[in-house]
């Protein structure tokens, strides 16, 4: 669809061809297209499938002959239609073939059909399109929106297309969107309506518009939209990514909003980033495509021995024919060489079972079944969120096996992305919150140290148990679904006595003095500080305040003070105040008179306040509070439950209200929002009890503290600063230590002539037209310094349940951990000590370089201890420097230096670095560069890679590594739709990876194996047949078995034993993660076992050949009835052969296994009693009737497949003997004989395990500590 | 993409769901916790501990040996004799009584060459004796030389007895003709006619009495061969036929004695149309019925074979032989499977000892170590 609209495009003039123009529908008749210069846009209808009706048999069997194997089957079944080189009927040689060939298509007809539906759901959702007609908004599907159609949407509603926005019910013209689908943020974002279109303050009416939109082509990028709108008066309006509102958004908080539809249908960025899932190879997969080509060679091999065998044997009779040697069928006499080069043709056909017909659709059933059992697994269900396993990729199960790397995206992967206020400090005084920090928290986890306010830090770790609350789950979900949240969070938090006492103490000493007229400096420092801490917590961010009861209408609380509101809003103000200029003009006046500032004047342009719109509505408790990061909410919240709470924000004025002194209006100057260079925010405001101005600051702490300045003076305010600076920074360690995100409010207070002159310096950088942006910078620098600590605070982003114990297996497991994260670089690192991913007395290398030549220099080889927030001091026995000894290494990378670690030139050099570190931590990273990390570990190093991630920001590095695993958490579903395997919580990878993929790559590994052994074993018998059948290519198996043999005879015991059978328990596995190395190093499945089993396979067709072979030489016995024991005989053998290779035993392979041996002796006493003339020329009438009453038949039955299976069988046994020696071991007076049973099994498992781990990993450290580890877990069991 | 994903189940093994929102979905997405779909059904691990090994294989030797014993003792206990008619690759050859005849390559020879082998018994066969003829280095399981025969023809088939299966080629016709039985299977009948003389001590020859019939298996006697229209007057149904190339009379002159053993179900051509597995093999010929007194089959003394030499060996230097073999409960002689019995069950049963030895010694190492640490 895409391609054929690009092919009309070209068509089109040159012009055309760079942009697009989108013109109103409603000018144009929809009947008559021929008109609508928006006819050749694609409409809105997706069609993700594959097939249509009559597409679906050309096009699926095009795919499945892509598969080499299945041209393989093609063509020996086509050989056998040439009559000289035919071995078997030619139209039987066709069933395994089409057999193969249907089953396939059958399941891909079926995957299709799902898509199909799911299309079909999302095409027909509804959507509300602008009638030309009925001049109104008409419900329609989403499939029918064209563009140049005018889409009004409500509410919670989800975009059906790309939408340029023209109208808003939000009074400030803005559109709060939720782009959790796309990128995986569930913070709210705002989107503008296009400038000329401000200024309507009556609804929108399409009919009036006649505009003319021109925009780029369709592209992917979603952090990218330019255009322009020319309207009829011949006005130009440019139209930026603001303005465009993307399909598959929802529409939060704001009551409705108009739109045009600029791309539709697949032409939408969000359907232009899907691209589809690539398909992907196991590596059992890829290993095992090259054993088949070994058994390629191996059957060309044998075909080629054949072919010369029979023409030496022709050769040998010379002129003399023999009677038996028949001519061709055209009478011609052929040469030696002639019938040689026929017979090599002849042999393929006849050994073709070699390449194993079945494998393909025999591992395809087999992974449909795993997957099954992974989806049914309900450790892997979570409880709480309803949702389980999802399988999307069904091919790579195994792979979960063999995992070596996994990189794990942080938020919402390993936490919960649910920010909860931990704890904070004012003033050099701790308050801990303990009634609300134990909620939820896991209790492994450290628990939070009770710290009293004003006890030293010094004090040690106690040991504590908190009281684990349960959190308000059941609550928050409500809630919730009912307002416009995405990311719940903790709302109710238990204010800490101490200082809700000291707030209450404040804030009434504060109206005591503002009703009494004394000045608000006079209050005890500390107290001021406290109020000033939460003052700052409350308006210090971007939060938007709504009420659950009309969650679309913003609560504002409309003063006069904001004057002339809308003409000063200007389209484009990140850095700026909307009313900076009105400020300047106003703090002119005031500098002009000059008079004292009392509180009377403080109170003058706030007049008490009436909230408009919804009078009485506003009940505490009731306001949601929205935020762009879910911190910010936290902190809001935190300082709500101080009774200090946000009840509404303006652009120029935030109303807060705080206990006994009401509402106060701030006066909003200046918002100098967040950045990731400066790391801190600031709010420029008028404070209403001082009337000073006053800049609030909030930011990471490692700038912060920087920027404080002490008093000079060395008296006892100076003393107690620098005291509160010390408590504070150690505080925030602490805090660090516990893995929270951390914080610090400063404030500082401007004269008017401070501010009056940087804001001169201010306007000039908005208005700069050149390096705006810097100057902006720059001058947000210079307002952010000499600024007086308020305190700190520590917010968690609480881990997800089982986070660390995962971790810790997994890595016990040997897997590699990287976390690739987006966020700041001491988030990370707070997150991963409390995953216990770094430990404290790991050395951290961190990597922070500001160009390339730096960080080749001198950063990537010199190891600089990383001095930021450095761990809490461990035990006093280990000190750090034996810690450098051990070499426990953790790397710490931002985004920057990865770019240049990256580059061609240095990234061997950072994978060495890498690759000797036990962690490493990647932040601030960009999705691209996570895709890349994954990519370059995953060529460079050759290893199995994982990526996990629920954001849409993991998409692409979920897509690049070997495994995609997606969290379908509360983010979108974009890393779910990408992923592989979508788990419910990062702990359910657990049990995914040690258990499931364990088995699954045991099972099947072994049945590969056991395919090839099978195939080989069987194809062998014919072979050593041909030296007494003059190499004629002749088969003693009738062809109905030889070709049924595969895909019916033995099939299904293969397929019980490849699903069920389980080498170790699902809790041997878990408690034993060492085990999963096993898969790592590929130890079921080395390239030497291949020849292992073929030589295997070679003897026991031997064994099975020759005892027949002697027990009727030179008897009377006939073609058939020699070859049917010898059939029988082969299915014993493989069918004992995999009793032998089955560890567990259900009624299920017991079934089977009799199914099996059934279903042969059914089919061939049928298929012998048929019919006497059908199956020529093997006519087999009545042999197996025959063979049943003669008692050398059973004879042959027994001996066989214990004289093949002995070696097997003693190797084994052998073996097992000698493990069993071992349980002498725990032989004790006080074990009971069914724990001893146990442990003996345990032990002879993990020492099969443990010498196999030894042999092969003896260079790598890992195998010691395996061994003890191993032998430990063991003697404590016990 | 639209977050309606979210609704879509993936999973297509659900039990339909009861309907959308409320309750019945909560708990419908659980996993029904059954042993099978949690993988804990019921398992028997085999635990491979000296105790259940070590019996296994003193059991398997323990049956195994005796088995032999008898196997081979029955193997032992018949009668097999074999006479050379054509020895290719002996230098004595020459002085065999049919060195004359072997010396013709030719199928169509007119005139028949016949001769006389005396052997004699030095002890005599009890019961039914079977008489075989042998051929070596025939290669009757030829891919071509199989595949060339049409069972319809030989089921009665009037159709395919007027046009023969391609697979017949180049034996499908002769001068226009089809032939019946076509194929190069039937071209390649044995027609070597064998009697047997007892020579008694006084120099009289007594002719033996062979019998013909039974030969054959009854299947293929009654249900794979049949006359096309029944048995009367083959001449007429075979009219219009050419008889194969290396033959010297038609199909229906095989056994122009016994309708019963004429045309197609002639046994003596159904034997060899039952094409050998090996390439050294053995055709049932006659059978010699016990006699009704106590007498044996064959008493021990000389006897004389006399050979109307039709076939000709020489060509793949094969080899002819006659065999008279009785016959046990097993098949004809062959002691290999009773050696195999006995091989296989004492290297199990000596596995068994070595096992036990090593266990014992492992067993009692590991355990001293143990008590010593």
């Amino acid at each position: 669809m895409l391609s054929s609209e690009y092919g009309k495009s070209r068509k089109k003039t040159k012009k055309e061809h760079k942009t697009r123009t989108v013109h109103s529908n409603i000018l144009y008749d929809r009947t008559k297209g021929e008109d609508n210069p928006n006819r050749h846009y694609s409409d809105n209808e997706i069609k993700t499938t594959k097939y249509t009706l009559l597409s679906f048999l050309p096009k699926n069997l095009f795919e499945q002959f892509h598969r080499f194997a299945n041209v393989y089957f093609v063509f020996i079944a086509l050989l056998n239609f040439v009559p000289v080189c035919n071995a078997f009927q030619p139209q039987l040689a066709l069933a395994p073939v089409v057999f193969i060939l249907s089953v396939t298509a059958i399941k891909d007809l079926w995957e299709d059909y799902r898509r199909h539906r799911s299309d079909k759901e999302i095409n027909h959702m509804d959507c509300l399109v602008y009638s030309r007609y009925k001049h109104q908004y008409m419900e329609r599907f989403w499939k029918e929106a064209r563009v140049g159609d005018f889409i009004r949407l409500r509410c919670n509603e989800i975009l059906p297309a790309d939408v340029l926005l023209l109208s808003s019910s939000d009074p400030d013209r803005l559109v709060h969107i939720e782009t959790a689908t796309l990128d995986g943020e569930t913070n709210l974002k705002q989107r503008r309506v296009v400038c000329s279109f401000l200024d309507l303050d009556c609804d929108f009416d399409p009919s009036k518009y006649n505009s003319v939109i021109e925009c780029e082509k369709p592209n992917n990028d979603l952090a990218r939209f330019r255009g322009y709108i020319t309207h009829r008066s011949g006005r130009r309006d440019g139209l930026y990514k603001d303005n465009l509102l993307l399909r598959g958004c929802t529409i939060r908080n704001t009551e409705e909003c108009v739109g045009i539809v600029i791309y539709a249908g697949h032409e939408t960025k969000a359907m232009l980033n899907n691209n589809g899932p690539r398909y992907k190879r196991s590596k059992l997969e890829k290993q095992m495509n090259v054993d088949v080509g070994w058994c390629v060679i191996i059957l060309l091999v044998m075909c080629l021995f054949s072919a010369i065998g029979h023409g030496l044997w022709m050769y040998q009779y010379g002129d003399k024919r023999p009677v038996f040697d028949v001519l061709s069928p055209e009478g011609a006499e052929l040469s030696p060489v002639l019938s040689a080069i026929y017979l090599f043709l002849t042999m393929i056909i006849v050994f073709q079972v070699l390449i194993p017909v079945s494998l393909f659709v025999s591992i395809e059933i087999v992974k449909i079944c795993q997957v099954y059992f992974i989806h049914q697994d309900q450790d892997l269900y979570d409880e709480e969120t309803d949702s389980h396993l999802q399988c999307r990729a069904l091919n790579i199960t195994e792979d979960l096996g063999q995992m070596q790397y996994i990189f794990s995206d942080k938020t919402g992967t390993l936490t919960e992305n649910k920010m909860v206020f931990r704890r904070c400090t004012v003033a050099g005084v701790e308050y801990s919150h303990d009634a609300n920090g134990g909620a939820a928290l896991p209790e492994h986890q450290v628990p939070p140290q009770d710290w009293q306010p004003g006890r030293s830090q010094e004090g040690q770790h106690p040991v504590q148990t908190h009281c684990i609350q349960q959190p308000h789950g059941t609550h928050l979900s409500i809630i919730t679904q009912h307002t416009a949240f995405s990311s719940p969070m903790e709302k109710d938090i238990t204010p800490d006595p101490q200082l809700l006492e000291k707030v209450n103490h404040c804030s009434s000493q504060m109206t005591f003095k503002r009703f009494h007229s004394q000045s608000l400096s006079q209050l005890p420092s500390d107290l001021t500080d406290i109020i000033d801490f939460f003052i700052a917590l409350t308006i210090c961010n971007t939060v938007v305040v709504s009420s659950p009861n009309q969650p679309r209408q913003k609560v504002g609380t409309d003063s006069s003070s904001s004057l002339n509101r809308s003409s000063h809003r200007d389209c484009s103000s990140v850095l700026s105040s909307p009313s900076a200029e009105s400020t300047l003009t106003k703090l002119d006046e005031e500098h002009h008179l000059g008079g004292p500032v009392g509180l009377e004047h403080a109170f003058s342009p706030v007049p008490p306040h009436t909230t408009e719109g919804e009078p009485g509505a506003l009940e505490e408790g009731e306001l949601r509070y929205e935020a762009e990061s879910p911190d910010e909410a936290a902190l809001v919240y935190a300082a709500r439950a101080y009774k200090c709470s946000l009840v509404g924000r303006l652009p120029d004025q935030v109303t807060v209200e705080l206990p006994d002194l009401g509402k106060l209006s701030f006066e909003l100057l200046h918002t100098l929002g967040f950045d990731s260079t400066r790391k801190r925010m600031s709010v420029v405001v008028r404070h209403p009890l001082t009337d000073q101005i006053t800049v609030y600051t909030k930011g990471a702490d490692s700038v912060i503290m920087d920027l404080i300045t002490l008093p000079s003076t060395d008296d006892s305010k100076g003393k107690r600063q620098r005291k509160i600076l010390y408590k504070t920074q150690n505080y925030l360690n602490l805090y660090a230590a516990d893995g929270l995100r951390t914080l610090c409010i400063a404030k500082k207070v401007m004269t008017k002539e401070e501010y009056a002159v940087w804001l001169r310096h201010h306007l000039e950088a908005e208005t700069a037209i050149q390096g705006r942006e810097e100057l902006l910078f720059q001058s947000a620098l210079r307002l952010e310094i000499n600024l007086h600590l308020l305190g700190a605070t520590g917010v968690e982003d609480r881990l997800q349940d089982g986070v660390p114990e995962t971790i810790a297996s997994l890595r016990k497991a040997g897997l590699q951990i990287w976390v690739l994260t987006g966020d700041k670089q001491e988030t990370a690192i707070n997150i991963a000590y409390a995953c216990k991913l770094l430990e404290p007395d790991d050395e951290i290398i961190t990597l922070n370089a500001d160009s390339q030549v730096r960080s080749s220099h001198s950063t990537l080889f010199t190891h600089q201890p990383y001095s930021f927030p450095p761990p809490p001091p461990p035990s006093p026995s280990s000190s750090q420097t034996q810690s450098f000894l051990v070499h426990r290494l953790g790397l710490v990378i931002d985004g920057r230096t990865l770019a240049y670690a990256l580059d061609s030139s240095l990234d061997e050099k950072f994978l060495a670095v890498a690759r000797s570190c036990r962690s490493v931590l990647c932040c601030r990273s960009t999705p691209l560069q996570k895709s890349m990390v994954v990519k370059l570990v995953r060529n460079k190093l050759k290893v199995m890679t994982l990526a996990i991630g629920d954001g849409a920001n993991d998409v692409s590095m979920i897509q690049v590594a070997d495994v995609g695993v997606g969290i379908s958490g509360q983010e979108g579903m974009q890393a779910v739709m990408a992923s592989d395997f979508a788990l419910p919580r990062f702990r359910n990878l657990q049990k995914l990876l040690l258990v499931h993929g364990h088995w699954c790559y045991s099972r099947l590994a072994n049945m590969i194996l056991y395919f090839f052994y099978k195939n080989a074993m069987f194809v062998a018998l014919i072979f050593w047949y041909q030296f007494y059948c003059g190499f004629s290519g002749s088969a003693m198996i009738d062809q109905w078995y030889l070709i049924f043999f595969n895909l019916m005879f033995s099939a299904f015991p293969q397929l019980i034993t490849g699903t069920l059978d389980k080498d170790v328990s699902s809790e041997t596995l878990q408690e034993l993660p060492q085990l999963y190395m096993n898969g790592q190093n590929s130890e079921e499945y080395k390239p030497y076992m291949f020849w292992m089993t073929m030589i295997d396979a070679f003897y026991q067709s031997l064994v099975c050949f020759f005892i027949p072979y002697c027990a009727y030489a030179d008897s009377d016995v006939d073609l058939l009835t020699w070859g049917t024991p010898i059939t029988t005989l082969a299915l014993f053998t493989i069918l004992i052969h995999l009793g032998l290779e089955t560890k567990t035993w259900t009624w299920m392979n017991w079934v089977s296994i009799t199914f099996s041996v059934g279903l042969f002796f059914t089919v061939a006493l049928c298929y012998n009693a048929s019919c006497p003339t059908c199956y020529s020329p093997s006519n087999p009438y009545w042999t197996m009737q025959r063979l049943l009453g003669e008692p050398l038949f059973y004879l042959l039955c027994v001996i066989t497949p214990v004289a093949a299976l002995l070696p097997r069988l003693v190797r084994g046994r052998c073996s097992s003997v000698i493990n069993n020696s071992l349980s002498c071991l725990f032989q004790g007076p006080g074990i009971s004989i069914a724990v001893r049973c146990l442990v003996c099994l345990c032990v002879c498992q993990i020492k099969c395990y443990l010498s196999r781990a030894k042999y092969n990993r003896c260079s790598r450290p890992h195998s010691e500590m395996l061994n003890t580890t191993g032998v430990v877990d063991l003697t404590v069991k016990c | 993409m639209a977050s309606n994903y979210n609704a879509k189940e993936e999973d297509g093994h659900q039990p339909a769901a009861i309907g959308h929102g409320g309750a019945g979905t909560v708990k419908n997405k659980k996993p029904d916790n059954t042993a099978f779909k949690q993988q804990r059904l019921p398992a028997w691990q085999p635990i491979l501990t000296a105790g259940t090994v070590l019996p296994a294989f003193f059991v398997i030797g323990l049956i195994f040996i005796p088995i032999g014993i008898g196997l081979f003792v029955t193997s032992n206990n018949i009668k097999e004799l074999e006479v050379t008619l054509t020895n290719y690759s002996v230098w004595l050859a020459i002085f065999h009584p049919c060195y004359n005849c072997s010396q013709s390559y030719s199928w169509n020879s007119t005139k028949p060459c016949t001769c006389s082998v005396p052997f004699s018994l030095d002890q005599p066969f009890e019961s039914n004796v079977f008489m075989y003829y042998g051929l070596s280095n025939f290669y009757q399981n030829h891919r071509r030389y199989v595949k060339s025969r049409d069972d319809s023809q030989l089921n009665g088939d009037k159709a395919s007895l007027k046009s023969p299966s391609k697979e017949c080629e180049p034996y499908r016709t002769s001068d226009e003709k089809p032939i019946a039985p076509c194929g190069a299977i039937a071209n390649s009948l044995f027609n070597d006619t064998l009697e047997l003389y007892y020579i008694d001590p006084n120099g009289s020859r007594t002719a033996i009495p062979l019998v013909k019939k039974g030969i054959a298996w009854w299947t293929d006697k009654h249900v794979k061969f049949r006359n096309p229209g029944g048995n009367d007057n083959l001449t007429v149904v075979f009219q219009g036929t050419s008889k194969p190339v290396n033959w010297r009379k038609s199909v229906y002159e095989l056994d122009p004695s016994d309708p019963d053993n004429n045309g197609f179900i002639n046994e003596d051509f159904i034997v060899w149309m039952r094409t050998a597995a090996l390439p050294t093999f053995r055709k049932l010929y006659r059978i010699i019925h016990k006699k009704p007194n106590m007498t044996p089959t064959l008493p021990l003394g000389r006897y004389i074979l006399e050979v109307t030499y039709n076939y000709p060996v020489r060509s793949f230097e094969g080899r002819k032989r006659m065999i008279l073999s009785t016959i046990s409960w097993m098949g004809g002689k062959n002691p290999f499977l009773g050696i195999a019995y006995i091989t296989v069950g004492s290297v199990c049963f000596f596995l068994g000892i070595v096992l036990l030895i090593i266990h014992h010694k492992y067993g009692n190492r590991n355990h001293s170590a143990d008590i010593r640490s």
